[in-house]
């Protein structure tokens, strides 16, 4: 970790991926059940119980987009189209061995694109209520959430019940604990490591089934970091400016803009995507007495800029760029994501507030505008 | 020892030297292909004079800044034009940079850049956009603004640089005068540049890169912004000044 080299990390973590497809087939030839999942709304946990293997199926390359491109319209979110264009061109192993793909009604294209997904591989959609604020919201969640766990039992010829539940609930709580614990590595001055690192390790997460693997791989991560750091090694040098990222989901974009944050004098504290601690930091009470209701409470805690209002996810941004003693903040905004796109109007305002500068990118998958996101980057982290 | 500021931008490329805090020396060619070969000839221009790497210090600045290969230091141009801009003016306020194919707004205070905004992918608002009209038109950008100023407003709406070309091509087809395609196309500019920059108002302006001497321009600028647009000659060498200023910070 010393010898901080980002592209042969990226090429470790390509390797993983490639490891992964092997194992997906092993997987599946041996009778596993896969699951393909597209956000973090999806309850888990009931995957889990039902002895259902999840796997991340985002779109995160320009690979496929082209293909994509011949369906669906070219003005649309790059991770919608990456993801359609994977199952189109069978390029995807995750998605080609999954039996089933698992969704939300998030945002519009996101919805209205499973509808064709479905054609190419069966596709069920959660129906996720509008916001969080009703009075009746959480039924609407509590209910969906029920009916998946009929729809995996019925599709998977399975039965769920309570104690596998509750097993699967401790789980993803110590996937989450381990994961939180890696995110506060990086309260320290300087952090314990990059934070490509961090999204490169949560990215590979997503293609392993194998969930105490996972949590494994996690917590070693931090193990080593954190030895490494009382040791008295800094990977980071101390004049590295704390950059948080927030808005849409970056792992489409480690590259394009987390590696050139820290090419170009800045380290990456906080990740405040929907992988990132806003997220995690929800854990669920393994005690519940109705152990299905605390799933699905918890999940529609989520704050997503799919949600009107969604005035906890600036709140809790607000706490992070204190929390991680943040020196700018840069909002990814993948092109054509009108509810991020929106509601960055609301992110800038409450951080120019906080008297911290704010730069909003809105980008794509491709190469096309790298010399001129790497030039905003780059003046960026000179005026701060 | 010498300061030298090297600003490769897609269309041109600037040189500036300074010595105890005054501008001594300014060049100004084409990029041309090779970003590589542009910086090395400077170097020898500037080493005929007596300027080398053992009395100078080299900061590269612009698109083209790493292919400046004896530069001590890179530093992006939106923080090198506020700091020339700073120098040549020394007020707050939000520098324009129209440059050949990006457009900037920097918003200056104390000679600190507080804030910055760049235009999109899309060449409406830039050097290109211009570049392609005078072509078109026949003309040089310094006829092109004198046209304009003597022509009637007509409109180009395309916001897209291929699609406002075929409208411009349209209109000479149907024999439009020049002066008033002109002035469509200098309002294009304007009204796209002035969309851009009030995302970081100032109370006053300042015009750098290439179009510094186009009286035309920062009239209509300063029309349409509601603020007086101020500009200068060396205002062109914005970029390179600043990139010599800091090879002392």
């Amino acid at each position: 970790m010393a010898n901080h080299d980002l592209p042969s990390l990226f090429d470790e973590f390509v390797d993983a991926r490639k490891m992964g497809f092997l194992a997906a087939k092993e997987f599946k030839e041996n009778g596993g059940k896969l699951a393909g999942c597209l956000c973090s709304y999806t309850p888990q946990e009931l995957l889990d119980a039902g002895g259902i293997a999840a796997v991340g199926l985002c779109g995160t390359s320009n690979e496929t987009i082209p293909d994509a491109e011949t369906v669906l319209p070219k003005n649309l979110c790059p991770l919608i189209k990456g993801t359609y264009g994977f199952a189109l061109t069978q390029k995807c192993p995750y998605t080609y061995f999954s039996d089933i793909i698992i969704g939300e009604t998030t945002c519009d294209g996101k919805k209205k694109m499973y509808e064709l997904l479905n054609d190419l591989k069966e596709t069920y959609v959660m129906q996720l209520p509008q916001g969080q604020g009703r009075s009746y919201a959480n039924d609407i969640w509590y209910e969906e959430v029920k009916l998946l766990k009929e729809k995996l039992e019925e599709k998977f010829g399975v039965t769920i019940t309570e104690d596998d539940l509750r097993a699967a609930v401790k789980k993803r709580n110590e996937l989450r604990r381990a994961v939180l614990e890696m995110y506060h590595l990086q309260e320290n001055v300087p952090p314990a490591m990059y934070g490509t690192e961090m999204m490169l390790e949560l990215q590979k997460g997503t293609f392993t089934f194998d969930l105490d693997k996972q949590i494994d791989n996690v917590k070693s991560l931090v193990e080593r970091a954190k030895a490494a750091y009382e040791a008295g090694e800094r990977p980071v040098p101390k004049s590295a400016k704390r950059i948080l990222i927030t808005g849409c989901p970056t792992g489409g974009v480690i590259q394009k803009i987390g590696m050139v944050v820290e090419h170009n004098g800045g380290v990456i504290v906080c990740l405040d995507d929907c992988s990132g601690e806003r997220t995690r930091s929800k854990l669920i009470d393994e005690q519940a007495d109705d152990i299905m209701r605390a799933i699905s409470d918890t999940y529609l805690s989520i704050n997503c800029s799919v949600m009107t209002t969604n005035e906890g996810r600036l709140e809790n941004t607000k706490k992070m760029i204190e929390k991680y003693k943040v020196d700018g903040v840069i909002e990814v905004v993948l092109q054509a994501c009108h509810t991020f796109n929106v509601e960055s109007y609301k992110t800038r305002e409450m951080v120019e507030e906080l008297g911290v500068p704010y730069l909003k990118l809105e980008t794509d998958y491709s190469t096309t505008d790298s010399g001129q996101i790497e030039t905003r980057i780059a003046a960026f982290i000179e005026i701060l | 020892m010498y300061q030298v500021g090297i600003d490769i931008g897609s269309t041109a490329a600037k040189a500036a030297v300074m010595n105890d805090g005054n501008i001594i020396k300014t060049i100004l060619m084409n990029t041309g292909f090779s970003s590589r070969q542009t910086a090395d000839e400077i170097y020898h221009m500037l080493e005929e004079e007596g300027i080398h790497k053992e009395n100078a210090v080299y900061v590269a600045t612009g698109y083209g800044r790493v292919s400046v290969p004896y530069a001590d230091r890179t530093v992006t141009e939106i923080t090198c034009h506020g700091k020339g801009a700073w120098h040549l003016f020394g007020k707050n306020g939000t520098v324009i940079d129209i440059g050949g194919q990006d457009t900037k707004g920097i918003a200056l205070k104390n000679g600190r850049v507080m804030k910055f905004v760049m235009n999109d992918k899309c060449s409406a608002g830039t050097g290109k956009f211009l570049e392609i009209m005078t072509n078109r038109l026949g003309l040089t950008q310094q006829e092109l603004s004198e046209m304009a100023a003597k022509g009637n407003p007509i409109t180009i709406s395309s916001m897209c640089t291929v699609f406002a070309e075929s409208e411009v091509i349209s209109l000479i087809g149907k024999g439009t005068p020049r002066e008033d395609i002109s002035n469509g196309v200098v309002e294009s500019v304007v009204n796209k540049v002035v969309s851009l920059i009030t995302q970081v108002p100032g109370e006053q302006y300042f015009l750098t890169g290439g179009l510094c001497e186009d009286p035309y321009l920062v009239e209509r600028l300063s029309k349409v912004l509601g603020a007086s647009v101020e500009s200068c000659p060396m205002a062109r060498f914005a970029g390179a000044i600043g990139a010599a200023i800091m090879a002392v910070e």
